[in-house]
């Protein structure tokens, strides 16, 4: 008797056990969607399960055969009587999708919509969900989740005792599986039942954006609360100028509170988090949750006139001083360089 | 208008230290503290009583020692709290579902305020699984509620869109920090809050003896982060040209 088999028979004698046939994918983002897939084939294999992609509401029908050339079984388009896609119906959907079908584990992207629809599919399951999961894999028969927590401080390492092990996966975790335009699978179109509910989307307004892309930023130059105006900013821009091929970031106050840059450039744990090969933070003080967005980075350059700022912790090389002052010095002494 | 703040006792991130021998996050003896963005919803919640009347309800599952925090929350303008048990093992699951079953011995709530996410785990799951075990509406990420007697409407930070949303009662709300600026309680306040009632329910008090959870955490691990930390603090002159050689020689310019 193999290892799965062993422990499919112990988990079968849970009553909370019910899900083996498959593994459902589910993100509003198609990229993200064919990430998630890539694991998913590895998984399934692993599971013994099949591979279900989900499309909900009206005007899905080209994306299925993407998902099938990216690794889905099957495609299960629903939900095409909603207008209105909420994250009380979308779950509903998915609930019955998951019991209908039988599944052992769900991914589903960690947007923020994502996120709080995982959350609320495994309440109505009754099971666990582990939110921003970084790593995935089998252990002893069991699905194991590692994520961070304390603000980067710890990664948890997470053991499902609940099925269907229910996983929000952020974005560039896995690389997608290169297009197989041969491969075969189905596209079902499926009614499933959802409630109604009192709440209703009266507008949707586009985020302010100045198209700033830090996720795939190779150099980034963030400002903070150490600037004292808005216009102080051009200073960092002229840095990321000498530096070449620069995205500008910052931290939560100057874009959520002060509004000096659009929400596109914050980077931190409820921002946006980044790895470039060069992090520059000027006048950050290092709070956990700045740390937390920019931890990854190849080399991080602090500057700030406080020497025992945290940031400096986190550095590889750091001045102490008046930004105001070094940084037209720096401007310089790049420029020169290069 | 019954309304019920989720809060929770965390350790302050902040003040964790890595066991330099294990590299593991050494989470004895961390100072504790009310999740940040629980005070925004507190806040919410008073002005939501402010306007359309009614009694805000602080519901806590944590130790005991979450008592004196809790505190806190009623000095700010909270009317009374109740303090859930946690059992030994404890996930989210088990968590929200002592939320749901301690809203529902209360009476039911017409509104549940939530922070977006607690500062320790920032899972999130908290607000969107009570509102799910209830089946209620959920409007998450809220930068903006308006709350009226009838209706409640809020406009939602999605990360890449804003969107506004509006709900009939009973709703589940989570805010955002941006959602307000939380007051700071006076004297006064504080030496009052002592008097505000806090009752602790045991798990068998509301019906949910033998949860388990779904996920066990098996291990915190560390993470591997080590930087050069070399902090030039000599003539400005001088630091800025060491970092710029510094990062000629990384190979960054160019």
């Amino acid at each position: 008797m193999t290892n799965r088999s062993l422990s499919l028979l112990t988990a079968y004698q849970r009553k909370d056990y019910w899900g083996d046939k498959m593994v459902v994918v589910y993100s509003e983002n198609q990229k993200l969607a064919c990430e998630m897939l890539s694991k998913a084939r590895e998984l399934s294999a692993e599971l013994n399960e099949k591979v279900t992609a989900v499309l909900i509401g009206n005007g899905k029908d080209q994306l299925s055969s993407e998902l099938i050339i990216h690794g889905a079984d099957k495609v299960v388009m629903t939900g095409a009587s909603l207008s209105d896609l909420k994250a009380e119906e979308v779950s509903d959907l998915l609930c019955a999708l998951a019991k209908e079908e039988g599944a052992g584990l769900m991914m589903i992207g960690s947007s923020k919509d994502g996120k709080e629809l995982a959350a609320r599919v495994s309440s109505k399951l009754g099971v666990g969900c582990s939110t921003d999961s970084k790593k995935l894999y089998m252990r002893d028969g069991s699905i194991c989740s590692e994520r961070v927590v304390f603000s980067g401080n710890g990664v948890a390492v997470e053991r499902f005792t609940s099925r269907p092990a229910v996983v929000t996966v952020p974005p560039k975790a896995y690389d997608p599986l290169p297009a197989d335009v041969g491969r075969q699978g189905e596209t079902v179109r499926k009614e499933l039942p959802y409630g109604t509910y009192g709440s209703r989307t009266v507008k949707v307004d586009p985020m302010l954006s100045e198209g700033a892309n830090v996720e795939d930023a190779e150099k980034i130059v963030s400002c903070g609360r150490g600037f004292k105006n808005s216009a102080d900013i051009k200073l960092i821009e002229e840095l990321a100028g000498a530096l070449k091929g620069y995205t500008l970031g910052c931290s939560r106050p100057i874009a959520a509170d002060l509004k000096w840059l659009s929400e596109d450039h914050w980077i931190g744990l409820s921002g946006h988090k980044v790895k470039p090969k060069l992090y520059v933070a000027c006048g950050i003080s290092g709070q956990v949750q700045h740390v937390a967005g920019m931890r990854d980075s190849g080399l991080i350059v602090a500057i700030n006139k406080d020497a025992n700022a945290p940031i400096f912790k986190v550095a590889d090389y750091g001045i102490v001083g008046d930004l105001y002052q070094v940084l037209p010095k720096l401007i310089n002494a790049i420029k020169a360089r290069t | 208008m019954n309304i019920v703040v989720c809060a929770k006792q965390v350790v302050d991130v902040g003040e964790i230290k890595v066991n330099p021998s294990s590299g593991k996050p050494m989470l004895e003896g961390i100072p504790k503290k009310i999740s940040d963005i629980d005070k925004n919803a507190c806040e919410e919640a008073i002005k939501v009583r402010e306007k359309v009347g009614g009694k805000v309800t602080v519901l806590t599952v944590g130790t005991p020692d979450a008592k004196e925090r809790m505190k806190e929350l009623l000095a700010m303008g909270a009317d009374n709290g109740v303090l859930v048990t946690v059992p030994d093992k404890a996930d989210h699951l088990v968590t929200s579902t002592l939320i749901s079953k301690a809203i529902q011995k209360m009476g039911g709530a017409d509104l549940i305020i939530c922070a977006e996410a607690s500062i320790d785990q920032f899972s999130g799951q908290i607000g969107p699984r009570v509102a799910g075990l209830l089946n209620i509406p959920q409007l998450t990420y809220c930068y903006k509620v308006t709350a009226e007697p009838q209706k409640l409407t809020a406009e939602r930070n999605l990360g890449d869109r804003l969107v506004t949303s509006e709900s009939s009662y009973p709703v589940l709300v989570t805010v955002t920090k941006e959602v307000n600026q939380p007051r700071l309680p006076s004297l006064m306040q504080i030496l009052g809050s002592a008097k505000k009632p806090i009752e602790v329910w045991g798990t068998s008090d509301i019906g949910a003896a033998d949860l388990k959870p779904g996920i066990e955490t098996i291990d915190i691990k560390g993470v591997a982060m080590s930087r050069k930390n070399i902090v030039f603090k000599d003539d400005l002159d001088e630091s800025v040209s060491k970092l710029a050689d510094s990062l000629s020689k990384e190979g960054l310019l160019g």
